[in-house]
C-alpha cells in the first residue's frame, strides 16, 4: 500500500494491531448480549468504530479497496430482512410474532435464551453496518462542490 | 390475527427493495403498490370482519404489563384504511412525478418507512412503542421533505426536523413523568391508572403531550414549521403529510389520549375548543394572502385541522363523530388537491397562481378534479366537506356554543373566498398557455380521478343507515373510556 | 427533588440553543442536549435507594434492583436521536454546500 493517503505509519501500525482486537471485542459484547450488559446495539457500535478507525488511519481509498462498501449496504439491509423473518418464523412455529420458538436452555450458559442471542447477532449487524455507512457517506460529502446560490 | 402484518408487510417492502432493487426504480414502484394495496385490502378485510370487537394482539406472546400489545378497534381500521388508501395513490402518483427528480430506489423505500410508521402508531397499544413508530415516520419525512435536492427543500426540511425533535424531546418526557407516575406504559393500564393519581401530574403531563402532539398536528401556536415543509416537499408526499401523516401522530394521538385515557376532562375540551377556533380563522386568513398554490394549500391544512380540533372540543357524540368524518374528508380532498398542485407543477414548471391558465384546456383531469377538491374544501353540497362541516357546526350548535358554530361558518366562506381565488386566477384563468412541459401521465391522472370519485362517494357515509355501522362505532369507541380498559386488558 | 430541578434546568439549556442561537451546528448540539436531559430524567425515575444493576449474575443471590424498563427506553430513545442527529448533519452539511454558511439569519429562501 501506499503512505501517501491516510495518516503516519505510526498510526497505521497501531492500528493494524488494535483493529481486529476491537472488532473481537465488539462481537464478544454481540454473543454476550443475553447473559452481560451491552448486546447488539453496543456490539455493533464498537465494530463500527473500529471500521471508521481504520478509514480514518488509512484514508478513504484504501477503505474502499479493503472492504466492498456495496456489499455492506445490501448486507444492513439482508441483516433487517432476516430480523423480520425470525418474527415471522415466532408466528408460524409458535403463536405470535417474534415468539421465541427455540429451547430457552440453562441460565447463565452461552448458548440458551432461544432467539434472542440471534436477534442480538442479527442487530449487531445492522448498527455496525449502519453506522459505519452513516459516518462514510457524511465524510465523503464535499463542502466546496456543488452549485452555490 | 392479521394486526402485526399491517406492520411487518411495509418494513419488509422496504428493506426488500433495498436489497433487490438495481439502478431503477420499476421494480422499487411495483413492488410499492403491491404492498400498499395488500395494507389497503387487509384493512378493508378488517373493517368486514371485526364485528365491532376490540381484538389485542401480543407480540412474542407476552401479556399486557410486561410485553407490547396492538390493539385493533373501529377507529384503529379507519385510520388504517385511510392510510392505505391515500398512499396507495400516492405511490401510483408517484410513478411519474418522482422520475422528474430522480430515478431512484430510495424514495419508496423512505415512503414505506413512513406508512410503517404510521401504521405503527396507529395499532400499537403501548406509549413508548408508539414514541418509536412515531419517531420512524418522522425521520423518513424529513429525508422525503428534502428528497427534491433543491436549497428550499433542505432548508424546509432542517426546519421541520428541529421542530419535530423538540416536539418528540418534550413528548418523551411526559412518557417519562406518565411512567413514573403510573409505573406502566400500557395505554390502557395508564387509563386505568389515571383517576388515582395526584390531578396535578395529569395537567402537567397532559399539557405536555397537548403541545407535542399539537405541535405534529400544526394546531395554531405550534403550526410554523408546517407551510415550509407541506410545500416545499414532492407533491405526493405533500398528499402524504398534508392528507394523513398530521392526522395519524396528530390527531389520532390526540384523540387517543383525550378520550380513551384521561377520559375527556372539561378544561382540555375547552382548550381544544379555543385552540380549534383560532387555527381555524388563522390559517384561513394566511391561506387568503398566498399566491404560491401549495403554501396556499398547507396553509388551509392548518385552518382545516383547526375544524376536527374544535368537533374534538364539543365532546358530545355528534361532535365526535363530525370529527371523524371531516378528518377522512380532508384527507381525501387535501391529497387529492396537493396532487393538482403537483401536476400543474410539473406542467406548467411554476406553483405562482399568477403565471397559470388555459389549464382547462390543455390538462383537463387536473382541473376538473381540482374543481371536485374545491367545492369539497369549501363546503358546497353535495360534495363530503359539505356534510362534515354541517355535521360539526349544528353539533356546536347543540352543545350551546354558538360562537364556535360561527367561527366554523365564517371559516368555511372564507375558504370559498380562497378557493375561488385559486380557481379564477390559477385553472380558470385568461392567461393563454398552450404547451405544457410534460405531459401529465395515466398514473397521475387515475390517482387524481379516483380520489375525486371518493370525495363524491364519502358524502354517502353520513347518511342513516350507512352511518351506523361506519361512523357510529368509532364514536362509541372513542367515547366509552372504560370499555377499552375492558377490552383491552380482558376482563 | 432537586436532581430534577436539574434535569429539567437542563432540557430548558438545549431549549435555549435551539431558539437563540444562529449557527446549524450549535443548534444540533442543542437538540442533543435536550434529549440528554429527558434520557438523564427517565433514568433518574428508574432509580431506587440503594438497589443495584438489574443483572443476574451467577452465584450472586438476587437484591433490591433498580427499574430495568426505563433503561431499555433510554437505550432505544438513544438509538433515534443517533439517527435524528445523523440526518440533521447531513442536512446541514448539504445546506452548507449550497449556501457556503451555517449561519441560520443568511439561510433564507423561503419566505415566512
Amino acid at each position: 500500500m501506499d503512505n501517501k493517503s491516510g495518516m503516519t505509519i505510526i498510526v497505521k501500525t497501531i492500528t493494524r494491531i488494535t483493529v481486529p482486537t476491537i472488532i473481537l471485542y465488539g462481537c464478544y459484547i454481540i454473543f454476550h448480549g443475553h447473559l452481560t450488559p451491552g448486546g447488539g446495539f453496543a456490539g455493533g457500535v464498537i465494530i463500527a468504530l473500529a471500521l471508521l478507525n481504520v478509514m480514518i488511519a488509512f484514508g478513504r481509498e484504501f477503505t474502499n479497496n479493503w472492504l466492498n462498501i456495496n456489499f455492506l449496504e445490501k448486507l444492513e439491509s439482508i441483516s433487517a430482512t432476516l430480523f423480520l423473518v425470525l418474527g415471522i418464523l415466532g408466528f408460524l412455529i409458535g403463536t405470535a410474532f417474534l415468539f421465541n420458538f427455540i429451547s430457552h436452555g440453562e441460565l447463565f450458559r452461552l448458548f440458551s435464551a432461544g432467539t434472542i442471542p440471534i436477534l442480538n447477532i442479527i442487530i449487531g449487524i445492522k448498527v455496525a453496518m449502519s453506522l459505519f455507512l452513516v459516518v462514510w457517506v457524511l465524510a465523503g460529502l464535499k463542502l466546496d462542490e456543488g452549485e452555490s446560490l | 390475527m392479521i394486526l402485526p402484518f399491517f406492520i411487518i408487510i411495509p418494513l419488509l417492502t422496504a428493506f426488500l427493495i433495498a436489497i433487490v432493487a438495481g439502478k431503477k426504480d420499476n421494480f422499487a414502484n411495483g413492488l410499492s403498490i403491491f404492498s400498499a394495496l395488500l395494507l389497503l385490502l387487509g384493512a378493508i378485510y378488517n373493517f368486514f370482519t371485526q364485528n365491532q370487537e376490540v381484538i389485542v394482539y401480543k407480540i412474542g406472546n407476552w401479556d399486557a404489563p410486561i410485553g407490547i400489545n396492538l390493539v385493533q378497534d373501529s377507529l384503529t381500521i379507519f385510520m388504517l384504511i385511510i392510510v392505505g388508501l391515500i398512499s396507495l395513490t400516492s405511490i401510483i402518483y408517484s410513478r411519474q412525478y418522482i422520475r422528474n427528480i430522480s430515478t431512484n430506489w430510495k424514495y419508496y423505500a423512505l415512503f414505506m418507512f413512513m406508512v410503517t410508521g404510521m401504521n405503527g402508531v396507529i395499532i400499537t397499544g403501548d406509549l413508548f412503542n408508539l414514541f418509536v413508530f412515531m419517531e420512524i415516520a418522522l425521520l423518513s419525512t424529513y429525508a422525503l421533505v428534502a428528497y427534491g435536492g433543491k436549497a428550499e427543500e433542505f432548508e424546509a426540511s432542517f426546519k421541520y426536523a428541529i421542530m419535530g425533535i423538540v416536539s418528540s424531546t418534550f413528548i418523551l418526557v411526559g412518557i417519562a413523568i406518565t411512567y413514573s407516575a403510573t409505573s406502566t406504559l400500557t395505554l390502557a393500564k395508564i387509563a386505568e391508572q389515571i383517576p388515582h393519581i395526584n390531578t396535578k401530574i395529569v395537567y402537567l403531563v397532559s399539557g405536555i403531550f397537548l403541545m407535542g402532539f399539537g405541535l405534529k398536528a400544526a394546531i395554531i401556536p405550534f403550526h410554523t414549521w408546517l407551510p415550509d415543509a407541506h410545500s416545499s416537499a414532492p407533491a405526493p408526499i405533500s398528499a402524504m403529510l398534508s392528507g394523513v401523516l398530521i392526522k395519524a401522530l396528530g390527531i389520532y394521538v390526540l384523540i387517543r389520549i383525550v378520550y380513551n385515557i384521561l377520559g375527556a376532562p372539561e378544561l382540555f375540551l375547552k382548550i381544544l375548543l379555543i385552540l380549534g377556533a383560532v387555527s381555524i380563522i388563522i390559517g384561513v386568513l394566511l391561506a387568503l394572502a398566498q399566491w404560491d398554490m401549495k403554501r396556499l394549500l398547507a396553509y388551509h391544512s392548518i385552518s382545516q385541522i383547526g375544524y376536527i380540533v374544535l368537533a374534538m372540543g364539543i365532546a358530545t357524540p355528534l361532535g365526535i363523530i363530525g370529527a371523524v368524518y371531516h378528518l377522512l374528508n380532508h384527507a381525501l380532498f387535501k391529497s387529492l388537491l396537493f396532487y393538482n398542485a403537483g401536476a400543474v407543477e410539473m406542467g406548467l414548471g411554476t406553483r405562482n397562481l399568477k403565471r397559470m391558465g388555459n389549464l382547462t384546456k390543455i390538462m383537463p383531469v387536473a382541473s376538473q378534479t381540482s374543481m371536485v377538491a374545491s367545492l369539497s374544501i369549501a363546503g358546497i353540497p353535495p360534495f363530503n366537506g359539505f356534510f362534515s362541516k354541517i355535521v360539526i357546526i349544528i353539533a356546536a350548535v347543540q352543545a350551546d356554543k354558538p360562537i364556535f358554530a360561527f367561527v366554523a361558518v365564517l371559516g368555511s366562506i372564507l375558504t370559498l373566498a380562497s378557493f375561488m381565488k385559486v380557481q379564477r386566477y390559477g385553472f380558470r384563468a385568461e392567461r393563454m398557455i398552450n404547451k405544457l412541459r410534460h405531459r401529465i401521465g395515466w398514473g397521475m391522472n387515475v390517482a387524481m380521478i379516483t380520489i375525486a370519485f371518493l370525495c363524491l362517494a364519502t358524502s354517502l357515509l353520513i347518511i342513516p343507515g350507512i352511518r351506523e355501522f361506519t361512523l357510529d362505532p368509532i364514536m362509541s369507541v372513542i367515547m366509552n373510556k372504560t370499555n377499552y380498559i375492558q377490552m383491552v386488558l380482558g376482563r | 427533588m432537586i436532581l430534577y430541578l436539574l434535569c429539567f434546568i437542563l432540557l430548558l439549556v438545549g431549549l435555549y440553543g435551539i431558539l437563540t442561537k444562529r449557527d446549524l451546528i450549535k443548534i444540533i448540539l442543542s437538540a442533543s442536549i435536550m434529549g440528554y436531559a429527558a434520557n438523564l430524567l427517565l433514568i433518574l425515575f428508574a432509580y431506587r435507594n440503594g438497589s443495584i444493576f438489574p443483572i443476574l449474575r451467577k452465584g450472586v443471590e438476587a437484591m433490591p434492583m433498580v427499574d430495568p424498563l426505563p433503561q431499555a427506553l433510554v437505550l432505544t430513545s438513544i438509538v433515534i436521536e443517533l439517527g435524528t442527529t445523523a440526518l440533521l448533519v447531513a442536512l446541514a452539511l448539504k445546506l452548507f454546500q449550497k449556501y457556503k454558511t451555517y449561519d441560520i439569519t443568511k439561510i433564507r429562501k423561503l419566505s415566512g
